[in-house]
């Protein structure tokens, strides 16, 4: 699949943004007056600035209001009610703690728990779809939730439990490469099953239907981006790992939030990446790509 | 609007011949021609005359070879369209209600008016039967010329899909599959019509007829010139007499 960047930062901006706004929302980040302000800011804003992004890919983005009618059908529907929900249940929590009114935390509790709904949405648009086999395996929303869980821990403060978290998320990208790997290869679908032709024996293909490009050999059968994977991965595990857990258990305090943050942003983009660029789209078999 | 009719009245889609298909991608340009003028955005292409043309198409005939294990290599030519699935994932995704399959004769179409262009319909088909056209920004897809089949200014003979009443050798065939006694239901009984990629749960409506089993061996060797065939007879006494005088 085309890894665009506008739905790279989508993911990744909106998922650490969720994150950090579910822990100010439990109230797990002690923060009040100016420091609450700024603190919701920076969780309003990454979550904001990556839903806004995921309207730069629409070809009619004006008619995007129409998004919110097939919730009952369509995750994508779905996770835009949710953003939505969440954005608006969290804000008497953010008042009250900017002008320390010190309010019942319900609807603080409430909208941490949809943030957490609200990124689930997101990676069911990918985890629904069987003809991206990659995709289609409970491993991905794992990944996505604990993505934001880690990523918005990481923004609340240095210490062991976000290293922790940070390390969890490298072991659960690499279980979902080992996974993703054959996930092509389980769901069987081959060239044989495509054409319906493998009973009559080996299919290979013989002349492409066209010669320029097309919609779907840039969209779906985008093998490019695939060609740095094994450095990206390292890359990905380094950043999501390594470096902000070494950071938050070593670094001083204000110095090691910062670091472990954009070192997380960075790995997530590079996963990311590999999340679109490495799935295989079942089309791609009738042009005897992958 | 995107959730699926439990069933349809009728069940309207091609049978795809293989056996016939010359892969003259004559249905491929009917396709592109007819739906180039009245419903929805034109297809439209992009630097038609440059040196990298590209361009939106409902229809796509792809080539293969096969190869048995016994026997030689068969070339067959491969039509692609949407398959007009009974379990359509890309009406399900579709997150403003454009995608839609009809009640009445469970035709997916697209309403333009509400496709905001995400794309999602297009990755959730397995078979490449969507695209975006990247000049109206909407997607795009085989309509079974739904502004043809229920056409009544049209002559009657006219009133099936474009590909199909194009096609020189007949290879293509519209109707209902929801009669069992229909043109279509019986050429598929009859020839072993099959669907693609069952293990996707898309449960398509079309069905495609495997090429027919040759009606006889081939029994010379295309490569004879190229390889050592004893002669036998007079030709072959003539080769040993001359073989000793040389």
């Amino acid at each position: 699949m085309n890894p665009a960047p506008s739905v790279i930062v989508f993911t990744v901006l909106s998922g650490m943004g969720f994150g950090y706004l579910a822990m100010l929302g439990f109230g797990l980040v002690p923060v009040a007056g100016w420091a609450a302000f700024f603190g919701w800011g920076l969780g309003y804003g990454l979550a904001v600035a990556g839903l806004v992004a995921s309207t730069f890919h629409l070809g009619n983005p004006q008619r995007a209001l129409l998004a919110f009618t097939q919730w009952r059908t369509s995750w994508l529907s779905r996770e835009g009610w949710a953003a939505v929900l969440t954005l608006v249940l969290l804000a008497p929590q953010a008042l009250s703690d900017w002008l320390v009114l010190d309010w019942w935390r319900g609807f603080g509790c409430l909208g941490a728990v949809m943030c957490f709904v609200t990124v689930g949405c997101t990676s069911m648009i990918y985890a629904q779809i069987k003809a991206v086999p990659r995709w289609n395996h409970w491993i991905v929303p794992v990944q996505f939730l604990w993505a934001a869980l880690t990523g918005g821990l990481v923004l609340a403060g240095a210490g062991l439990v976000p290293a922790a978290a940070s390390a969890l998320l490298a072991a659960l990208l690499v279980l979902g490469w080992r996974i993703g790997d054959g996930r092509f290869a389980a769901v069987g679908a081959t060239l044989g099953s495509a054409t319906g032709l493998g009973a009559i024996g080996s299919v290979a293909v013989f002349e492409q239907p066209h010669t320029g490009g097309n919609y779907l050999l840039r969209e779906m059968i985008y093998v490019v981006g695939r060609k740095h994977a094994e450095r990206l991965r390292k890359i990905g595990l380094l950043a999501v790992g390594f470096v902000p857990a070494a950071a938050l258990l070593f670094l001083p305090p204000l110095l090691a939030v910062p670091v472990a943050a954009l070192s997380h942003l960075a790995g997530m983009a590079a996963a990311r990446w590999l999340f679109f660029a490495e799935a295989e789209h079942v089309v791609g078999l009738y042009y005897g790509q992958r | 609007m995107t959730a699926l009719p439990r069933s349809t009245e009728k069940k309207l889609g091609l049978v795809v011949d293989l056996d016939t298909c010359v892969g003259c991608h004559a249905c491929v340009t009917a396709c592109k021609g007819w739906n180039d003028q009245g419903y929805g955005a034109p297809l439209s292409d992009q630097n038609p005359y440059g040196a990298d043309p590209s361009g939106t198409f409902l229809n796509r005939v792809h080539s293969y070879s096969v190869q048995p294990e016994e026997g030689f290599a068969q070339t067959i030519n491969f039509p692609r369209s949407c398959l007009h699935c009974e379990d359509a994932p890309c009406v399900t995704v579709c997150p403003t209600g454009a995608s839609y399959k009809r009640a009445e004769d469970g035709i997916v179409l697209v309403n333009e008016d509400a496709c905001i262009g995400c794309g999602l319909c297009s990755w959730a088909c397995p078979y490449g039967a969507r695209e975006m056209d990247a000049d109206a920004g909407v997607m795009k897809k085989c309509t079974l010329c739904v502004d043809r089949i229920y056409n009544e200014t049209l002559p009657e003979e006219d009133r099936e899909p474009a590909c199909v009443r194009t096609c020189p050798t007949g290879a293509r065939h519209f109707g209902d599959f929801a009669d069992p006694d229909s043109k279509v239901s019986r050429l598929s009984a009859a020839r072993g019509g099959y669907a693609l990629m069952p293990e996707m749960g898309t449960k398509p409506v079309n069905r495609y007829l495997p090429p027919r089993k040759k009606d006889r061996p081939q029994e010379a060797s295309l490569l004879a010139p190229l390889l050592d065939i004893k002669a036998s007879g007079f030709a072959g006494w003539l080769d040993r007499v001359l073989g000793k005088m040389g």
